[in-house]
């Protein structure tokens, strides 16, 4: 069966994880997070709020941690976009993955890709952040499980990591 | 096509006029949350995040201001120049949403949006800030109080977008505050910015979250200057301070909803204004 195509519809091209990925017939309101998850065949960041105030859908884009949630996809045509998919190499977990899972800072997983992303965002940035600085910078990530305190530790495990060489 | 993709201000501008009913799309964070959990169904939708004119801020040494564009994010003013110039942009910046909403949302949004809650409106009222408001056929400048006309309202006309602000660097103390449920990821309760003008000798308060509009406590900042002299540093006793605060909310209207009640607002803009005020002497 087709459907038939809607003549309000958007089809365009957007960058994601350095490949040029199209996008056909797609509804106009439609979220980045939705063409993502839906469209482009990568469910890693999540959808919980749809209001950008859980921080689980947070990609990279232009070097700026965003809630995907919040960016309409037909707008970022110009954008480079980068998912949690991109961060591991070969299929390997990155050093801010591995590190959550020895310090536990997983438990049910489902905030985990959005605060993966945001580590990665803060440590390129700011290779060696305070306490208050790491607070602040994941401020906009929810996780109902942990507590923090793994996350927090997961994220100095890395820093000192990479201080000391030994970046994954 | 309904997203149509400016290349320029100038086009941005022609298409605008075409199509007056079209949304001008800043950073999303406001017309995003419509969509998803509101059932807006855009029409033609215009993005601007990307027209560099307007993610630029400029200092104008000689004429005392600064002017930012419209699509310059929170991000941009939280710390740097522009910041030293205007701390009290920078500290209601600091306070929006979360670091990933920062990094989206544009002031040129949050005058677009006019929320009474809007956390950057109270620091352009307290300012008297210019609007920059451009047409394709015509510009206008207007005042802060006379762009914002209500609940979520402002006087833009159709085909007319919002392109930058002028802000002036003032010499004396100045900062923002607000109420919430917590430190992180909070709409205002009840918001404040004062400006000490140390060389008109004047205090400038405005109060965000208390009324249908941001209110400029203009019977209090009068009845202050005729307590003090507010040229170069000041002080002002206990009781003056808390006597600033209860006229300054005496001049609100705030209203009971979800997010907190009419007299708790009234409570928590009188103790914001009795604070800055205090912070703002010596």
């Amino acid at each position: 069966m087709t459907v038939p195509s809607d003549p309000a519809n958007e089809s365009y091209r957007l960058d994601v994880n350095g490949s040029d990925r199209e996008v056909t017939d797609a509804w106009v309101g439609e979220s980045l997070l939705y063409v993502l998850r839906e469209r482009l065949g990568l469910p890693g960041a999540k959808g919980a709020c749809e209001q950008g105030e859980c921080g689980s859908c947070t990609v990279i884009m232009d070097d700026r941690a965003v809630c995907s949630c919040l960016v309409l996809a037909a707008s970022a045509t110009e954008s480079r976009i980068l998912t949690v998919e991109s961060l591991g190499d070969d299929g390997r977990l990155s050093d801010v993955q591995q590190a959550f899972l020895d310090a536990g800072g997983v438990q049910c997983g489902f905030c985990t890709p959005g605060f993966i992303v945001a580590v990665h965002h803060l440590l390129d940035r700011n290779p060696q952040p305070d306490d208050e600085e790491i607070k602040e910078a994941l401020s906009g990530n929810i996780c109902r499980c942990t507590g923090y305190g793994r996350i927090l530790e997961a994220v100095k495990v890395v820093a000192r990591g990479r201080a000391h060489g030994g970046v994954a | 096509m309904p997203v149509l993709r400016p290349r320029s201000v100038d086009h941005l501008l022609h298409l605008l006029a075409d199509t007056p009913d079209a949304s001008v799309l800043a950073g999303g964070t406001d017309m995003m949350v419509e969509i998803n959990l509101h059932g807006r169904r855009p029409g033609t939708v215009l993005p601007i995040g990307s027209l560099e004119e307007l993610r630029e801020w400029e200092h104008q040494r000689r004429a005392g201001t600064v002017t930012i564009g419209a699509a310059v994010p929170y991000a941009d003013m939280e710390t740097g120049e522009l910041a030293d110039l205007v701390p009290a942009l920078a500290q209601a910046a600091r306070t929006v949403g979360s670091p990933q909403i920062r990094a989206a949302g544009t002031i040129g949004g949050n005058l677009g949006t006019c929320s009474p809650a809007g956390d950057i409106l109270p620091v352009l009222s307290a300012l008297d800030a210019i609007i920059h408001v451009l047409h394709r056929d015509h510009s206008r400048d207007l005042l802060f109080s006379d762009f914002m006309t209500g609940v979520k309202r402002n006087s833009l006309r159709p085909g007319e977008f919002v392109h930058s602000v002028t802000v002036p660097v003032t010499r004396g103390w100045q900062g923002y505050a607000k109420v919430g449920t917590r430190n992180a990821m909070v709409i205002s309760t009840a918001s404040a910015c004062l400006v000490h003008d140390a060389d008109e000798g004047h205090v400038a308060l405005a109060l965000g979250a208390v009324a249908p509009t941001i209110v400029r406590a203009s019977k209090a900042e009068a009845w202050l200057s005729q307590q003090v002299d507010l040229r170069g540093s000041f002080s002002v006793s206990i009781e003056i301070a808390q006597e600033f605060g209860r006229r300054a909310a005496s001049e609100t209207s705030p209203i009971s909803d979800h997010r907190s009640t009419a007299d708790y607002r009234r409570h928590a803009v009188s103790v914001l204004a009795r604070r800055l005020l205090e912070r703002s002497a010596t």
